[in-house]
């Protein structure tokens, strides 16, 4: 078979079994728009930004566990893609994301443009490649994605000169089977040594608490985390990325720790004599002041990535491997162990942590005239019969939707959580449909954020894409006017979201449907009926306090007890 | 803590920008790098010195072994190994001095490799210490220009750092 480079392309997706390429056209890669444009395999959907393009693609690979595809063309595609890739690069997602260039003779004579995506995206991706043959694409496109799925995750970038995919020019294709490279093998197996010793400590252990992060996603270990959890029946606490790899809705979990996590999560992290660290990568969101993290614990930590482990804290029992063949092992080496955990200590640190509970620091004023955002959240809950998969933007409205949608399935919950990329949200849950065409998707986004990437109301509408999306309209950035409250003594220097459109008439005007709230009364009836529309897009815009906070909260550089607790609670 | 690190990389393009890159953006330090290909012309074998505590050497190697390019990578100050930095000076050699630079080249084991009625060029070899001692013992003001290689390094014993 002779094909183009541009034909080769298409192939070399078909062959990785891509289903969905999000794109934007543009001189570079013209020759490869042309050769999708003669196949129907490999369909292409339209973003109306490069940006709304690599986010969507992540939202699809977040959601579904494939990897996510984007084609965009040389200079300012690349540019506008770079966030996307960034927001993928710091929550390890698996991407693939296809740059044309400039014809190879012209590389490097600030040609039309031209940029050095290579050189541009290189601290933000796994691996990037510039092909420089038509006759290394296939392997190349083999290489790419093997990278960007195997070992840690991430977004891997190949950058593609015009004149590779030259129409005129055909060779023999053949797609790489086998693929080994000697510079890079990540590691398939847990030391059995490090794992028993681990297991050996949990079972000495009187106030143990596991914490997850999103390798157990990644790496679709939740069974495993699920079971290896209950069967010892200790406490456990899940970063923001790692929300729905244990039930939210279950007794065992503590909720969200760090900056914004629960009183008794935190609480736990603070007094806890044994840590388990799952596919979690001690950042400083969750760690806060390092000098005070749990001060009295041993910790163990799993991870896939040599370069997480003892990164930040120093930890003790270090195990490398993937986080699902490594609990698998545990629960092996579990099984095999005479000894049982420490059941009298165990359930006086659930006293403990019931004691912290009892605060329920997630408390609000449920008796507002006006709606309160964890109210909402907790009404899109229901409406959703926590089941939905739930995508968000950065600011308030994304703590409120982790501390108050109770995720009890992984891939449910989309959020950029390392860059904390506003815009992501409305991009995201594009991806996320089409990869989950029956199921309910609602973004959660702030009147902030939903205005970074609204363009792609169009890509919705174009695609019959029936998102329902929940604008928490609080009238400021909210987390911005937070901080300025807390820290700058009330001085709200421009985090005032003036001049904002109709969201009603703007969503009509895409062709979608969109809805005012503004009463506590009106919510549920107006999100059943949003809901209702199964294949519409709802833009819901919900009018909320615009002065309520994210509690609890640790102020960045403080110690995980000294949180400050909502107005409302006991603690104060 | 100084630590003298040996890399072997594939001989790519961008493959040297990739560590020089993670350097500067992990905020690492980097005394000197060298860089040239092997007996296996598609690998090729990095020398970098740098400094930092236990903690940040540990996290530099993990950074370093995480790029895909990178296939092996050895610490030498783990354990014995020859260092070698290769230098050569031109200095200012006007009748008065001629011999006095001849003798100190001779004391170093260095070689007088061109010559014009002012000036010598010197090619010294050896441990980085030994070049800096022969830079003072030349005297600054005669010193008219000066190059090195950084060092370079190779592990004592019979192990070494291949595929
Ligand atoms: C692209 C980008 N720019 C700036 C920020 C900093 N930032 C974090 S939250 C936030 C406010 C978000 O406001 P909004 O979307 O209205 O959400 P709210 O906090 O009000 O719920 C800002 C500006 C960011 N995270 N991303
Ligand atoms: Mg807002």
């Amino acid at each position: 078979m002779e094909l183009s480079g541009a034909e080769i392309v298409i192939q070399c997706l078909k062959e990785e079994g891509v289903e969905y390429v999000f794109g934007y056209p543009g001189g570079a890669v013209l020759h490869i728009y042309d050769a999708l444009f003669k196949q129907n395999d490999v369909k292409h959907i339209l973003a109306r930004h490069e940006q709304g393009a690599t986010h969507a693609a992540d939202g699809f690979a977040r959601s579904s566990g494939k990897p996510g595809v984007a084609l965009v063309t040389s200079g300012p595609g690349a540019t506008n893609a770079v966030t996307g890739i960034a927001t993928a690069y710091m929550d390890s997602i698996p991407m693939v994301v296809l740059t044309g260039q400039v014809p190879s003779p012209f590389i490097g004579s600030d040609a039309f443009q031209e940029v050095d995506t290579v050189g541009i995206t290189r601290p933000c991706v796994k691996h990037n490649f510039l092909i420089k043959d038509v006759r290394d694409i296939a392997s190349t496109f083999r290489k790419a994605f093997y990278l960007a799925t195997s070992g840690r995750p991430g977004p891997v970038v190949i950058d593609i000169p015009k004149d590779v995919t030259d129409p005129n020019v055909k060779i023999p294709f053949s797609y790489p089977k086998k693929m080994k490279m000697r510079s890079y093998n990540p590691v398939t197996r847990g030391h059995l040594g490090q794992i028993k010793k681990a297991v050996d400590l949990m079972l000495a252990a009187e106030k143990p608490v596991f914490y997850t992060g999103g390798g157990v996603i990644l790496d679709n270990a939740d069974k495993e985390l699920v079971e290896l959890v209950r069967s010892l029946g200790f406490p456990i606490t899940s970063t923001l990325m790692g929300l729905g790899a244990y039930p939210g809705t279950d007794k065992q979990f503590l909720g969200m720790l760090g900056m914004h996590g629960t009183y008794e999560a935190n609480m736990a992290m603070h007094e806890t004599d044994t840590l388990i660290a799952v596919g979690a990568r001690f950042d400083d969101r969750v760690t806060g002041q390092i000098a005070q993290f749990c001060p009295n614990a041993t910790i163990i930590h799993i991870d896939i990535d040599p370069s997480s482990i003892s990164k930040n804290v120093r930890v003790d029992v270090p195990i490398v491997g993937p986080v699902r063949s490594v609990l698998e092992d545990m629960l092996q080496v579990l099984k095999e162990s005479k000894k049982s955990p420490q059941s009298a200590a165990v359930s006086k640190w659930w006293k403990q942590i019931e004691e912290w509970r009892g605060k329920r620091c997630l408390r609000y004023d449920q008796n507002s005239g006006i709606i309160k955002p964890q109210f909402a959240v907790e009404t899109l809950y229901r409406v959703t019969r926590g089941d939905a998969f739930v995508a968000s933007d950065v600011g308030q409205h994304q703590m409120f939707a982790a501390q108050f949608y109770q995720f009890d399935k992984p891939r449910r919950w989309i959020n950029s959580g390392g860059l904390g990329t506003m815009g992501f949200g409305l991009p995201a849950g594009i991806g996320i449909q089409l990869a989950h065409p029956d199921a309910e998707v609602a973004v959660i986004t702030g009147e902030a954020s939903i205005q970074m990437c609204i363009q792609e109301l169009a890509t919705c509408k174009q695609y019959d894409l029936p998102l329902k999306i929940m604008l928490l309209n609080n009238g400021y950035m909210g987390m911005v006017r937070q901080w300025q409250e807390f820290f700058y003594d009330g001085r709200y220097s421009h985090s005032y979201v003036d001049s904002l459109p109709d969201f009603v008439t703007l969503a009509e005007s895409y062709g979608h449907v969109g809805m005012k709230i503004e009463k506590p009364d009106d919510l549920e009836g107006a999100m059943k009926e949003a809901f209702a529309m199964k294949d519409r897009l709802v833009f819901m815009d919900v009018i909320v306090d615009p002065t309520e906070n994210v509690y609890p909260m640790i102020e960045a550089g403080k110690g995980h007890h000294e949180m400050y607790m909502s107005p409302g609670s006991e603690l104060v | 803590m100084r630590h003298i690190i040996s890399i072997l990389i594939e001989n790519e393009s961008g493959a040297l920008s990739r560590v020089a890159g993670l350097f500067s953006a992990r905020g690492y330090n980097i005394e000197s790098l060298t860089v040239a290909p092997t007996e296996d012309p598609t690998l090729s074998r990095m020398t970098l010195v740098t400094r930092g505590d236990e903690a940040i050497i540990e996290q530099i190697t993990k950074q370093l072994n995480k790029l895909v390019e990178v296939v092996k990578l050895l610490d030498l100050s783990d354990g014995p190994h020859i260092e070698r930095e290769m230098m050569m000076i031109k200095l200012k050699a006007d009748n008065g001095r001629r011999d006095e630079i001849a003798r100190l080249v001779d004391i170093f084991r260095g070689k007088v490799v061109d010559v014009t009625d002012s000036t010598f060029v010197v090619e010294l070899t050896g441990k980085s210490a030994k070049l800096d001692a022969f830079i003072k013992a030349a005297h600054e003001d005669s010193v008219v220009e000066v190059v090195r290689s950084g060092p370079l390094g190779i592990a004592r014993g019979s192990k070494g750092l291949k595929l």
